[in-house]
């Protein structure tokens, strides 16, 4: 026994060695821990080492900001020129972005739809990785301390990088989305079409669950859908670079990150995600066509236009209900500048007269009535801040005619009091109302 | 001076004796933690890190200079399961540990053959135990934690090559820590 032993001790120790880590291995895989639960010697070692490396890379940061603000210095006048010329660019794309920002809210507020918000975020620095291509994980320096929990996202301004898997107090733990593990909703931003978006061993990411018989071509940019609840929806994710049959009924789409996974020094965590519908107050005034555009078919009241073709005073096309956007913003009663101007003062709904071009059913209470040197204007009042007492008339005509197809609706101050109460003008020929301008000019009569 | 020499049995060299060298305990202890600190941290700067193993090539080097089948196993124990500890949730304690064990006991029983002191056939065992250190990480993932791991010849051939040829001057460097 003693010459077994002595002469095989060496692959008798090995197995032992091996015999135990096996061990320790099935009862990992037997017991996988909750979630939110990390083995403590794991904590202990990471913690151990999270203090050298955060101070490593903060004093290499520290080394290297000094060349490179000397280097910034160097050639800022030329840049500030470029800068200047690029800016100009930007604010002409940006005007014709703010505009359409603002139809895709109203028509969001029109839906009923809630937008996410990302309201705030924390700047963290990648401290480390796991080292190895088997794992993909990255270490930030902050931690439950700073306010981090598990699974919130993490993201840079390119695109998102990940979400947080463990916490410690200085530290946490960031699961890559090209990590084998790791799953993100995502979807394509040009045919909308979602699928999961995959990491590989590799490091590659894919984008999978997309039917075969869908067209996908390279190129396509890749947005995060929201459904896995833990990135906010529409944050880019990559571009498509190749797309191939794969097996069963699914294409095998492969994504490039939009952000640098692999050199990513500098991260947010969404720390706070919002879920509410868009803010439409500053989407200035809500036309009545926009109105009536959701409210089809539309036929006009032929009994209420006279015989040379005016409309009546009073007389429109709305139905009484109300809209989402006006339930929503409040609009829904104190847009409506021509519903009962001789009683502008009250405030009230007036159910009984629905034809006045804008609903007056759904009024909420206590809301006063827009200023009266609106009421029946061809022309659009802009919206004041609370306890501004007049609202700016912009339109045809301060004296305001009777609303017809082509009045404004005031989302308006509720606030306002009354000044004066003015009757309504006759209003011009339905088929002559012009388009609204917004000079302030009355209208020609 | 501690440096022992033993004969060699069954020796593939025409050498008639190698020599056994003994580190001090700081060695033992901070080179293999310094190869783990510096391969979680240099990826963060460095794009094509991942494919450079350090605690492996440091675990060949203790085990190829001691040649003791018994210490090449636990150093490579001792190496793999403190890198583990920095792998993600999903990457059970010892996968790391099983593989760097059996690549320590294979290069500490190697090291009692061959001579292991030209870069030449540090070069080869580089590259070898690099191979056997995939094959039995990949054994363990796919064979006993059924984990989809993709095996790709390429890319381990790469792998081992790149380590090799690092290893080679790593090795040169951590000659200086034997003592003689």
């Amino acid at each position: 026994m003693d010459t077994f032993l002595g002469r095989f001790k060496n692959l008798i120790f090995l197995a032992a060695i091996l015999f135990a880590q096996v061990v320790g291995l099935a009862v990992q895989v037997r017991r996988p821990s909750d979630e939110g639960e990390t083995r403590l010697i794991r904590v202990w070692a990471i913690s151990a080492v999270t203090p050298i490396e955060t101070a490593v890379v903060h004093s290499q940061q520290w080394v290297a900001n000094i060349f490179k603000n000397y280097a910034y210095l160097r050639g800022v006048r030329r840049e500030n020129r470029e800068l200047r010329a690029e800016i100009q660019q930007m604010k002409i794309q940006q005007t014709r972005m703010d505009e359409d920002a603002r139809m895709a809210r109203r028509v969001q507020a029109l839906l009923g739809f809630k937008e996410q918000y990302v309201d705030s975020t924390i700047a963290a620095q990648v401290i480390g990785t796991s080292g190895s291509e088997q794992s993909r994980v990255l270490y930030i320096d902050k931690g439950a301390n700073n306010g981090i929990k598990t699974d919130m996202a993490v993201i840079t301004p390119a695109g998102i990088v990940g979400k947080i898997v463990q916490v410690a107090d200085n530290w946490s733990q960031v699961l890559p989305i090209n990590d084998q593990f790791s799953g993100v909703g995502a979807a394509l931003k040009d045919s909308r079409l979602q699928g999961i978006l995959k990491g590989t061993t590799s490091g590659a990411t894919k984008l999978q669950y997309i039917m075969s018989d869908e067209k996908v071509t390279p190129g396509e940019e890749v947005i995060t859908s929201g459904g896995d609840r833990i990135f906010p929806k529409g944050l880019p994710v990559g571009k498509v670079v190749s797309v191939e049959p794969g097996k069963d009924l699914f294409l095998n789409i492969r994504v490039v990150p939009s952000a640098r996974l692999d050199q990513v020094e500098e991260v947010l965590v969404v720390t706070k995600i919002t879920e509410r519908m868009p803010d439409t107050k500053d989407l200035g005034p809500l036309r009545a066509s926009d109105i009536l555009a959701e409210r089809l078919p539309t036929v006009p009241n032929k009994a209420e236009v006279d015989a040379a073709g005016n409309a009546k005073p009073g007389s429109g096309t709305a139905s009484p209900t109300t809209t989402p956007a006006a339930a929503a913003n409040g609009t829904g009663a104190a847009a409506r500048p021509g519903a009962t101007p001789n009683k502008p003062s009250t405030g009230t709904s007036t159910p009984t007269k629905p034809a006045t071009g804008v609903n007056t059913a759904n009024k909420p209470a206590g809301a006063t009535a827009p200023h009266p040197s609106a009421a029946g204007t061809t022309g659009t009042v802009k919206p004041k801040p609370a306890g501004t007492t007049r609202p700016e008339a912009t339109g045809a005509s301060d004296a305001g005619t009777a609303p017809s197809n082509g009045v404004r609706i005031v989302n308006n101050d509720d606030t306002a009091p009354p000044k004066k109460t003015t009757p309504p003008a006759q209003p011009p020929p339905a088929e002559q109302q012009p388009a609204t301008p917004a000079t302030g000019e009355p209208p020609p009569q | 001076m501690s440096t022992r020499v033993m004969p060699f049995r069954g020796s593939v060299t025409s050498r008639e004796q190698v020599s056994v060298y003994e580190f001090g305990w700081p060695a033992i202890l901070l080179i293999p933690l310094a190869a783990i600190l510096i391969q979680i941290f240099i990826p963060v700067k460095v794009r094509f890190m991942p494919i450079i193993d350090l605690p492996f090539l440091v675990t060949v080097f203790f085990a190829t200079a001691r040649r003791n089948p018994i210490s090449g196993c636990l150093t490579g124990c001792f190496i793999g399961l403190l890198y583990d500890l920095f792998a993600g949730p999903s990457h059970p304690l010892g996968m790391y540990g099983i593989a760097l064990t059996v690549v320590g006991y294979l290069a500490s029983s190697l090291g009692g053959k061959i001579d292991v002191e030209n870069p030449g056939s540090r070069f080869l065992i580089t590259f070898g135990f690099f191979v056997i250190h995939e094959g039995v990480y990949y054994g363990v993932a796919h064979g006993l934690l059924r984990q989809s791991l993709q095996w790709s010849w390429s890319h381990t051939a790469v792998s081992a090559v790149a380590n090799a040829i690092l290893g080679v001057f790593l090795f040169m460097f951590l000659d200086r820590f034997k003592q003689r």
